[in-house]
């Protein structure tokens, strides 16, 4: 589309504006994250502090001795939840796709019922179920119940359709079983497909606030967004640390988006043509 | 049309549930199962102290909900939360979206910028809001600066769910922007031409081609949105400290049935039943959808 000079300065404006909008709070966030406290109770509002300190990053680790291990939680539930999500979700959205045994069209149905399903119904029988299974507390508490993902199922199920079948009957000719096959070659082949998936599922349970907020009460055990709550419980008017501590929650999906950032944008693309 | 029935030989019945049973064990132990405990709890009283016990009390969990001041109060602010953020967060995905879709220069650096907030968490982006919302914060100096008045973001009934509103639809328009941006670039470019041919300008051609060709993309952001508003909670409930304050201003319907299921005691059942009658209204507002869109989901 071509346009005109002065169209052109109008969208240049629109945009220079809100990226400026958008930029604002994460720069004085990260901007207080150096500020001493003093200056932070002066409430100036100058972006460069005045006199810069690392201290605060190190002070949340001495002040709140747990801080390490809620980051340790987060990424030992992040991480290990991904992967059965990617194991879980690409061999149910196979068998879906490519497997022929009764029951597979009413199993389909169902995922794509659970989709519609809001979390809260089943926030309350999940809480009493993990209660009665001893799972309160737990990293199987945390992971177990969101192994899978009936969206990214979907999604995988929708790969495997145009997956070519000819390299599957290859591999059976060479004697390989579904489950080899499966895994020796068509895991390998979906590393796009797995790539968008993984970075989802792992913002969805680094970010979750709301399950352990519910499934865990033992300050051990909570995860970075909870202990970040608490923490500013405990430090009400210290945003010196409060802002120090967001940024280290922060700083893991900035460096997977740097490094993976064409997968954010075809994940989002195909949760819109769901 | 009936199909014959297909017979299965026994290896590819073990072999379809062997790739199927992680999924199979948690729809049914931690999707289905809970659905129908659901169910069975919204019509009964539920003690949890010495291990959970029942008590039927038929619909009057149902029947509490009409006269509960609260329920109404969350409601209320629910609707009026998602009456203003659907659209408004709509219009500026829409906005954007077309804008970066201009083919100027620079594209690829305003979207890793206005992508930031979709990367960052909830409970991290309320903390960073409540640090510019203080009353000698950021945004009063900033207001002050161009001679407006301040407000007590926080603490002030009047303004503190607008504060929430602001910040959602900062932190949630991009992500539709992007959705947006790819079903722009879907649209052939014959289109553009034809209406250039007519001498349309550049409004006449977003609001005569672009927004009707985006029709089923919006119909997708407006239900997305609405489910997401519908949900409300992290936000509320960092704000308030759990509480829905100031003066139940920021007390939304998730953050009501989590009061009720986990912080007060014996309302677990009637909590259940609150969370199914959302569902219900949430369910309603994705089946309109479905609906309206139908052609586009069968291509």
């Amino acid at each position: 589309m071509k346009k005109n000079g002065a169209g052109k300065v109008i969208l240049y404006i629109i945009l220079v504006l809100y990226a400026i909008t958008t930029l604002i709070p994460f720069l004085w966030a990260v901007s207080s994250s150096f500020k001493t406290l003093e200056e932070i109770v002066q409430g100036t509002i100058n972006f460069w502090p005045k006199d810069f300190t690392l201290d605060n990053y190190k002070q949340i680790f001495i002040q709140q001795e747990y801080f390490p291990r809620w980051l340790f939680n987060s990424l030992f539930i992040a991480i290990v939840g991904t992967i059965l999500n990617l194991l879980f979700n690409s061999m149910a959205g196979y068998a879906l796709a490519r497997l022929s045994f009764p029951g597979k069209k009413s199993l389909f149905i169902l995922i794509l019922a659970v989709l519609m399903i809001p979390a809260q119904v089943t926030m309350i029988p999940n809480f009493l179920i993990l209660k009665t299974l001893g799972w309160l507390n737990t990293y199987q508490g945390m992971i177990v119940p969101s192994m899978i993902n009936a969206t990214f199922i979907f999604m995988m199920r929708q790969f495997f359709l145009n997956f070519p079948k000819e390299l599957e009957e290859a591999a059976s000719l060479d004697g390989l079983t579904r489950l080899g096959t499966f895994f020796r070659i068509v895991l390998p082949l979906a590393k796009p497909a797995l790539a968008a998936q993984a970075i989802f599922v792992f913002m969805g349970f680094w970010n979750d606030f709301m399950r352990p907020l519910i499934v865990i009460s033992d300050v051990e055990m909570f995860t970075l967004p909870l202990g970040l709550n608490t923490f500013k419980g405990q430090f009400i008017s210290y945003w010196n640390y409060i802002m120090a501590a967001s940024m280290v929650f922060t700083m893991p999906v900035l460096i997977l988006y740097a490094f993976f950032n064409r997968y954010f944008v075809k994940g989002i693309t195909f949760t819109g043509e769901k | 049309m009936k199909k014959e029935r297909k017979k299965y030989t026994l290896y590819e019945i073990g072999q379809g549930y062997t790739f199927m049973l992680p999924a199979i064990f948690v729809l049914a132990v931690f999707i289905i199962a809970p659905i129908l405990y659901a169910i069975f709890l919204s019509f009964h009283k539920v003690e949890l102290l010495g291990g959970p016990s029942y008590d039927f009390r038929g619909l009057d969990n149902f029947v509490k909900l009409m006269e509960d001041d609260r329920a109404k109060i969350a409601l209320w602010n629910t609707i009026k939360y998602v009456v203003i953020v659907v659209p408004a967060q709509t219009l500026l995905a829409l906005v954007l979206a077309a804008t970066l879709n201009a083919g100027l220069k620079g594209e690829k650096f305003f979207r890793i910028v206005y992508f930031l907030p979709t990367l960052t968490s909830s409970a991290v982006l309320t903390l960073i809001f409540m640090w510019m919302y203080n009353q000698n914060g950021l945004i009063n100096k900033l207001l002050g600066m161009i001679g407006l008045p301040g407000y007590n973001w926080l603490g002030d009934p009047n303004v503190a769910l607008p504060a929430i509103m602001i910040m959602n639809i900062w932190s949630t328009a991009p992500f539709f922007m992007t959705i947006y941006l790819a079903a722009l670039q879907d649209i052939p470019d014959s289109v553009y031409e034809a209406a250039k041919i007519d001498g349309a300008n550049f409004w006449q051609k977003f609001w005569y081609v672009t927004v009707p060709q985006l029709k089923p993309v919006t119909s997708f952001v407006v239900i997305m949105g609405l489910i997401g508003t519908f949900q409300l909670f992290d936000q509320s409930y960092i704000f308030s400290k759990g509480t829905g304050g100031p003066n139940n201003s920021t007390l939304t319907v998730v953050l009501l049935i989590y009061q009720y299921a986990f912080k007060n005691l014996g309302t677990m059942g009637y909590a259940a039943a609150m969370a199914l009658v959302l569902a219900i209204v949430i369910l309603i507002a994705t089946l309109l959808q479905r609906k309206f869109s139908k052609e586009e989901t069968l291509h």
